[in-house]
């Protein structure tokens, strides 16, 4: 046999062998928000480190992913090995087995940094199944000029009625000023987050001990009674189609005095570039009615336990929500534009401090969140402004539709939380509630 | 004076044609515009319409963001690879449907007509197992064989109806001069229906470029096509208008160009034999 022949073959045989030792590709299903894409434009450092390994990112609207990574982990489909989950599905999943533990995350990880009641959502048994990348809670945002002008100042923590106060004294029609902005828009993370948390504040739960919904109530009455109230009279037009973005295009255009939503706005509403309001915005920290309003949510790096490639996607997870990211993004573009809400020691930095003025504040509201005690009477779930049930999502948006439309004045408040208590009785015998 | 009142019509026509070709193409207008705004632009109210400050930062951050070629390839690969295989199917089918019916060719084009009107979310499971046991999921075959499918109903009743304006007589004398079955519908029906193929052809490569349930939830990335490429640019969190209408100006253009280019063809064959 010829040398050249033989080399071939030796060739031949090396690429057989070297192919499974090959780069490893990752799959990250992600959503599409600011933190996430900046992340996926600085993972240099983590495939100059790991030339082994290939990063392929799936980014998705919020709804489609939950409804596509849905599909795929139940049926172990094994599309994805990295999926980005908020912390309502991720006690769900972990007990289904969905998702693998997140164990031996390296030495210098640091688990024990991250805001305990994140962490506490996570985790299942002791076990934690998703690292946090960004967490966020609700505060208000406020324009300072607009307070002043109205006489009064803005509390830390202020109460439901100083807030409505406040929203009358604010608002100016004429001017297209409105004193407060609130969540609108039918869907489970959409008003009812806002209604699931502001009730909980005014002593309403969704259901009782026995997981019987609790819509006839007082305490529901009053809040919403309260809601709509309040929107109606200083409110913006047209507020029940209102989500997210809507109030924050409000907010950003200077049309709403104070808003209440995700802490994450502030990073939004104190840009200058696109905020015509940046350097007018003060924060306080989430109402007070019988208890504070609470409020919790992270997005999540998480494994499906269906992956192929579990080391791998280990060591990805480990590195997106490592301190040493944060300081890459810290030198790259800035502290204000880390992302927040997931570890204590960032909010030990005093340049972390300096460059985000609503810092503290988002600080203050994460550690103020009890998962397990949302209200002032005993509940059968964890959430905040969510119920920590896959019947949820249907549940919630079927409810926040009757809210909704009493907001939009097709019904009462009476017609909507009668409504609202005879479709989550339905649906909670279907699933077979109490289990 | 009969003149003037045709003149008079023909102008109020054509300016209601105008006016409804406007209103029919103002959210496609809308969005190509907003796809050159900055964000906050895009959310202003009131609304600008053409003075604003023209940016193509968008389509930069679009380009920069997603591997566009690789999401257009799949589309073009996928929508006409599902029409041409619906068609090599659908028009045998329809051929016997036209020329040599049965007692049950009727129920039998209901019936399959009837398999449109099941919610495509209903059979999602089902069809997601089937794909990952058979090693589909995120292939451009498999998404392509679903699209097919999917086209085919609407493929052989389009073709169906075309093929009976065509009169079974020069079948039969192609078929007196010693045509085999092939080159009966090779050679002189398919010839004689390529107005209505043609149609068929552009209108199910549109509705194949445009179907966003199966080609979102059976594809990830190496098969993703044009709809999760503008998926991934709404967002619940953020200001995200000028970047989505980018992106979806993107995903359109290929397929107005083509609409544009075809038109004739597809007037042609939408109302093909209305005038016979």
């Amino acid at each position: 046999m010829s040398m050249m022949l033989r080399g071939l073959m030796g060739a031949c045989a090396m690429t057989a062998l070297a192919v499974p030792a090959m780069a490893e590709t990752l799959t990250i299903a992600t959503v599409n928000n600011g933190d996430m894409i900046r992340m996926q434009k600085m993972t240099k450092p983590f495939t100059d480190a790991n030339p082994d390994i290939e990063l392929e990112w799936v980014t998705l609207e919020e709804n489609v992913l939950r409804q596509r990574v849905t599909t795929d982990i139940a049926t172990k489909g094994g599309q994805y090995d990295i999926v980005t989950v908020g912390n309502y599905e991720v006690p769900i999943w972990a007990k289904q087995g969905w998702l693998a533990p997140l164990e031996d995350m390296g030495a210098d990880y640091d688990a024990d940094d991250i805001l305990p009641p994140i962490r506490d959502g996570l985790s299942l048994d002791g076990k934690l199944y998703a690292a946090p990348f960004y967490g966020e809670s609700a505060m208000i945002m406020y324009r300072k000029d607009l307070m002043e002008k109205a006489g009064l100042e803005m509390p830390e923590r202020p109460t439901w009625d100083f807030v409505y106060d406040a929203a009358r004294k604010m608002t100016d029609k004429s001017a297209e000023v409105y004193g407060i902005c609130l969540r609108g828009k039918a869907g489970w993370g959409e008003n009812m987050a806002f209604l699931t948390s502001m009730a909980a504040s005014y002593g309403a739960p969704w259901f009782d001990m026995e997981w019987k919904p609790q819509f006839s109530g007082e305490a529901w009455k009053k809040a919403l009674t309260d809601y709509v109230t309040i929107m109606t009279e200083a409110g913006p037009p047209g507020a029940s189609s209102n989500g997210f973005n809507e109030n924050l295009a409000l907010f950003q255009t200077g049309k709403c005095g104070m808003w209440i939503d995700a802490t994450v706005a502030a990073s939004f509403v104190s840009n200058p570039e696109e905020s015509t309001v940046a350097d007018k915005v003060g924060y306080a920290l989430a109402p007070e009615g019988a208890k504070p309003q609470m409020w919790l949510w992270a997005w999540t790096l998480a494994i499906p336990s269906s992956t192929d490639a579990p080391d791998a996607a280990k060591k990805f997870v480990a590195w997106a929500t490592s301190k040493a990211y944060t300081e890459q993004v810290a030198a790259a573009e800035g502290w204000a534009n880390v992302p927040p809400g997931t570890r204590t020691s960032l909010y030990e930095n005093p340049e972390y401090q300096k460059a985000a003025p609503f810092a503290k504040p988002t600080l203050d509201s994460i550690m103020s969140a009890d998962l397990k005690n949302p209200t002032t009477v005993e509940v059968p779930y964890i959430g905040t402004q969510w119920v920590g049930i896959p019947e949820f999502q249907a549940l919630g948006t079927a409810v926040g539709q009757q809210f909704s439309a009493a907001l939009a004045g097709q019904a009462s408040v009476e017609q909507a939380l009668q409504m609202a208590q005879q479709i989550a009785e339905r649906e909670m015998a279907k699933a077979g509630y109490p289990k | 004076m009969a003149r003037k009142i045709s003149d008079t019509r023909r102008w109020g026509f054509t300016i209601l044609a105008w006016g409804v070709a406007l209103l029919i193409f103002f959210p496609i207008l809308w969005t190509i515009l907003t796809s050159f705004k900055s964000e906050a632009d895009a959310i202003a109210s009131p609304p600008k319409f053409l003075f604003f400050d023209w940016t193509t930062e968008n389509y930069a951050e679009v380009q920069s963001r997603s591997p566009y070629f690789r999401h257009f390839l799949n589309s073009v690969i996928i929508s006409v690879g599902s029409t041409l295989l619906g068609l090599l199917i659908a028009i045998p089918a329809a051929w016997s449907m036209a020329f040599q019916p049965a007692k049950r060719t009727k129920d039998l084009l209901m019936w399959m007509l009837s398999t449109k009107m099941m919610p495509a979310a209903g059979v999602l499971i089902p069809m997601y197992l089937l794909f990952r046991n058979w090693g589909l999921l995120d292939t451009r075959f498999g998404i392509t064989v679903v699209l097919m499918l999917i086209n085919l109903p609407i493929i052989t009743w389009m073709l169906y109806t075309y093929f009976r304006e065509i009169p079974s007589e020069i079948l039969e004398a192609a078929r007196m001069d010693g045509a085999s079955l092939k080159n009966e519908i090779l050679h002189v029906l398919t010839p004689m229906a390529v107005p209505g193929i043609a149609s068929t052809l552009l209108l199910n490569v549109i509705l194949a470029w445009n179907e966003a349930f199966w080609t979102l939830n059976l594809t990830t990335s190496q098969a993703a096509p044009l709809t999760t490429f503008i998926a991934s640019y709404s967002s619940p969190e953020g200001l995200f208008y000028a970047k989505l209408s980018a992106a979806s100006t993107m995903a359109i253009a290929p397929i107005l160009i083509l609409g544009w280019f075809s038109q004739k063809q597809l007037v042609r064959g939408l109302t093909f034999g209305a005038v016979k």
